[in-house]
């Protein structure tokens, strides 16, 4: 007698099945839960974290302050908190400048004909030859260092993937049998764009900025660190980092571990989101 | 068959000398574009006490007081006779400059890109035979946490752990601070440089690993896997028989690719460990205003870019047969 | 004697239907076959009604998100995976339809030679290549390189050099020319001849008619009849299932008359005879009980209602 049965996973601690996509809505709700509370958290610890106190510093994480406190007694939870919320927002910015980018110049390349699209193709082409930092640093110290410069850089590096993608999606959606014989029957080029195209882009564009945005809060935090980013009055992570990596050899360990740690967690929390959105949406791999 | 070759070659040199006309072209403009005032940043803090007359003729010495297009004709010019100008912090010809950080950088950088890749190319296949077990959950975990955490952190968790902590590895530099430069060896630099390629290579293994085990997952799942497990092929032989040279190109482009990414993450590790590399000069570069130099590396790491692009192109050519040119029956 | 026997096998899928919701979808149904050595079996059947699964489930080689359940019966003795997994390539050999089947990478010579069991691959392959005229060159070039008929050729060959007892071949003729189909047929008899069993899946029916020596009729996810191929002339009288009778008409050169309706989605779970629907012989009888497959002259039938 032949028996075939596909394994199915349960979780351990729960007698319920759950199928991988009812796990991945579960993670992506633990997900949103994150950074929901680190958002909420953000505006209520503001003054918190500007706050010094000659009296405690240098201390070591405890009850009172869970994350520590530096060297001019802020507690560094607080910090850690308006830092991730303040990289976050300039994260978004960037994004979603880039996303808007990458739609503008997809479209084009696929919709202004062939000259254009050779054109567009081609400063894709350019942008994709230089290494993202560097192209980032460059565009740093072109506008002066500070908030200007990292949004510009973050959203000048992460549009060229997406664009692609866009292209493509516009290109084989023009050329689809459904769109040529609404043409035929007489619908105008708003309509046919409204009704069949911008829904197929959509979920392309959600999840092209979930998986960018991501990215821009890393490389943000990255050139911030590098001192070519926000400037050291803007708590951001990457500030933090940087200042704390000159008390590295007094031992205060938590100025460094756990700011980062944190930054993993948030950057993690919606690399994850981005992730089943992305697998769900993909045709091939949707039933896995 | 040569013929082949010698069009591929001069297409690319004819790609590169495009590329890089277009980004001396565009960098210069953009840089021109600075607020940044060069004659400031070269001076520092000490503005105030250089009078006038100091300010114009180092203003004279640089070129800095021509018009912008007129400064370029003159940078481009040298440019074609390989001088790339001198560096205004470093007081030495860019190219020497160059030339003098990428020695070092240059093994930082090769070593890891070994090492990563080879890890990470294996850990991929592993992980995708062994698929949705115990050890691809591990491998796949450890792959998605390390794509989201900023490589420079690494750096500074690698070095509290092993510099500060257990005091095993030196806390920065390439060399040993205050000696000699005849006395230092070849495990003193070695010494220096493990930290910052441990950083580069640690961060460089998940993004292969991940992409590696997606692309034997397409292989074993394909039409042809099948059909040959309907052969009776099984186990390693079948993974090693179909899997390897159907992912093999996949995983040369991929690690060919990555110089972009190295040159960054070179970036970033090289700060945290005070690394003097490529990737610090570039930074020094960006925050001091040097102009030059700026633009020399601009162009060099798109020459090394390229480099690592056209690598993954050629060998593409010669393990792809369909891309040789063999034509239908 | 049975070589090859299949008994209650049954395929079932498990699916996302909306969001979250995963439905088992069953395509194959309590389907009963069996062949005997040196007979070829046509398999015929609307196509994408779940026959090449039938391959699959026989070789062992269904999709991870398969479940099965059923007995294989190979010269008497009943299979597991463990034992169809040794049996593969060596004594049951399958016919793909397409050349994605073979490896991109790899010169069709070298695949073949890969099947070939005994002391000389190289000469097996060779010889078998002569057979089926495949010019010397041709060993050497990779899939891409390939012509239609070529492709199929080598396919063939593969299952050929393994001198396998059986062979399951999955709409091998399928967007062929006429002519290259007789030819393909008539070497897949050949083997019959030397005393192998082949199963062939096809949806042309014609053509499965000519070389065939029993026709299995497929519908809905089982078999619904079997016949000696000579059952199928005239009128169709001689059949015994009214869905057979109606293929049989549906043919150009016959009347050419469809049945009305469509397949049952596999989605539909339903009590009685899948085919009541369709059928002019219906009764109550049909909506309420399954019928069981039953010897009926010299082959076999699911119809409560069959003479």
């Amino acid at each position: 007698m032949m028996e075939r049965k596909i394994k199915r996973f349960t979780k351990w601690k729960f007698p319920i099945y759950l199928n991988r996509r009812q796990r991945a809505l579960l993670s992506v709700f633990f997900a949103v839960c994150l950074l929901v509370a680190v958002g909420i958290g953000g505006t209520l610890l503001e003054s918190r974290a500007l706050s010094t106190s000659l009296t405690e510093r240098n201390v070591p994480p405890s009850f009172e302050h869970p994350f520590g406190t530096d060297w001019l007694g802020r507690d560094m939870f607080a910090r850690t908190i308006s830092g991730l919320v303040l990289s976050i927002q300039v994260g978004l910015i960037g994004a979603a400048s880039s996303v808007l980018i990458a739609l503008s110049l997809g479209l084009a390349a696929a919709t202004w004909g062939r000259t254009a699209d050779r054109i567009i193709s081609w400063l894709i082409d350019l942008f994709l030859s230089l290494p993202h930092l560097v192209t980032m640093i460059l565009i740093a110290f072109v506008s002066g260092g500070g908030m200007k410069g990292v949004v510009l850089g973050v959203a000048l590096t992460h549009w060229t993937s997406l664009a692609r993608v866009i292209r493509a999606e516009v290109l084989q959606l023009k050329s689809a049998e459904f769109v040529q014989v609404s043409r035929r029957l007489g619908k105008s080029r708003w309509w046919v764009a409204s009704r069949h195209i911008f829904p197929h882009l959509i979920p392309q564009l959600l999840v092209g900025l979930l998986l960018l945005f991501p990215h821009a809060i890393l490389h943000e935090a990255s050139i911030t660190f590098l001192g070519l980013g926000l400037s050291p009055h803007q708590p951001a992570i990457g500030i933090i980092l940087s200042e704390s990596m000159r008390y590295l050899s007094t031992g205060m360990w938590w100025l460094t571990v756990l700011p980062g740690l944190a930054l993993l967690t948030v950057v993690r929390a919606f690399d994850r989101i981005g992730d089943h959105l992305h697998l769900m949406l993909d045709p091939h791999r949707s039933q896995e | 068959m040569q013929l082949h070759w010698i069009r591929f070659l001069v297409m690319k040199i004819l790609r590169l000398a495009s590329l890089l006309i277009a980004v001396s072209v565009i960098s210069f403009w953009l840089v021109s574009l600075s607020p940044v005032d060069p004659i400031q940043a070269y001076i520092g803090a000490d503005m105030l006490r250089v009078g006038t007359e100091q300010r114009q003729a180092i203003a004279s010495y640089w070129g800095l007081d021509l018009p912008p297009m007129e400064r370029f004709i003159r940078w481009a010019a040298a440019l074609l006779h390989g001088d790339l100008g001198t560096s205004m912090i470093y007081r030495q010809p860019v190219a020497e400059v160059i030339h003098e950080r990428f020695s070092n950088s240059f093994w930082l950088m090769a070593s890891s890109w070994i090492l990563s890749g080879i890890i990470g190319f294996v850990s991929g296949v592993i992980a995708a035979m062994k698929k949705d077990t115990w050890v691809d959950k591990m491998i796949t975990w450890y792959c998605y946490t390390l794509v989201s955490t900023p490589t420079f952190w690494i750096g500074l968790m690698l070095l509290i752990i092993f510099a500060v902590w257990l005091g095993w590895l030196p806390v920065g530099l390439g060399v040993p601070a205050g000696v000699l430069a005849e006395q230092v060896t070849i495990e003193d630099r070695l010494r220096h440089m493990v930290l910052p390629m441990l950083t580069l290579s640690i961060v460089g293994i998940a993004p292969i690993a991940l992409h590696t085990r997606q692309k034997l997952i397409d292989v074993l799942t394909s039409e042809y896997v099948r059909f040959a497990i309907a052969r009776g092929e099984q186990g390693l032989g079948l993974v090693l028989r179909h899997g390897l040279r159907n992912i093999a190109l996949p995983a040369i482009s991929l690690q060919f690719a990555s110089f972009s990414e190295l040159f960054g993450g070179a970036v970033l590790a090289e700060q945290v460990f005070s690394y003097p590399g490529l990737g610090q000069a570039t930074v020094e570069a960006g925050l001091r205003g040097d102009v030059p130099l700026l633009l020399g590396l601009v162009l060099f790491s798109t020459l090394f870019v390229f480099i690592g692009n056209g690598l993954a192109d050629f060998l593409y050519q010669i393990v792809d047969p369909r891309l040789r040119g063999g034509g239908r029956a | 004697m049975a070589i090859l026997e299949v008994e209650n096998l049954s395929v079932s899928f498990l699916r996302y239907t909306g969001m979250f919701k995963q439905q088992t979808i069953r395509v194959i149904e309590d389907l009963h076959l069996s062949i005997n050595k040196g007979e070829m079996m046509a398999v015929v059947g609307a196509s994408g009604s779940g026959k090449s699964l039938l391959a699959h489930a026989i070789l062992g080689i269904l999709p991870e998100n398969a479940q099965m359940s059923g007995m294989i019966r190979y010269c008497g003795e009943t299979l597991d995976p463990v034992k169809q997994a040794a049996l593969r390539g060596r004594e049951i050999a399958f016919v793909p339809q397409s050349v994605n089947s073979l490896d991109p990478l790899m010169r069709v010579g070298a695949q073949v030679r890969m099947t070939a069991k005994g002391k000389d691959p190289i000469a097996k392959q060779r010889e078998v290549f002569q057979r089926y005229r495949l010019p010397e060159n041709v060993e050497r070039m990779y899939p891409f390189q390939l012509s239609g008929g070529m492709a199929r050729k080598v396919l063939l060959a593969t299952a050929t050099v393994s001198d396998a007892q059986v062979i399951v071949a999955d709409e091998p003729t399928s967007g062929m020319h006429v002519d290259d189909v007789k030819e393909a047929l008539q070497q897949l008899k050949e083997l019959t001849n030397q005393g192998c069993a082949v199963l062939l899946i096809t949806h042309d029916v014609e053509a499965a008619l000519e070389t065939a020596h029993r026709v299995a009729v497929f519908f809905a996810g089982t078999i619904v009849e079997i016949a000696p191929s000579a059952d199928f002339s005239g009128d169709g009288e001689r059949l015994r299932h009214p869905y057979s009778r109606a293929l049989w008409s549906a043919l150009p050169q016959n009347k050419f008359m469809p049945i009305s309706g469509a397949q049952p989605h596999p989605n539909e779970v339903r009590e009685g005879c899948l085919f009541a629907e369709h059928c002019p012989l219906t009764t109550i009888d049909c909506k309420n009980k399954r019928p069981e497959m039953r010897e009926l002259r010299e082959g076999m039938v699911r119809c409560h209602h069959a003479t």
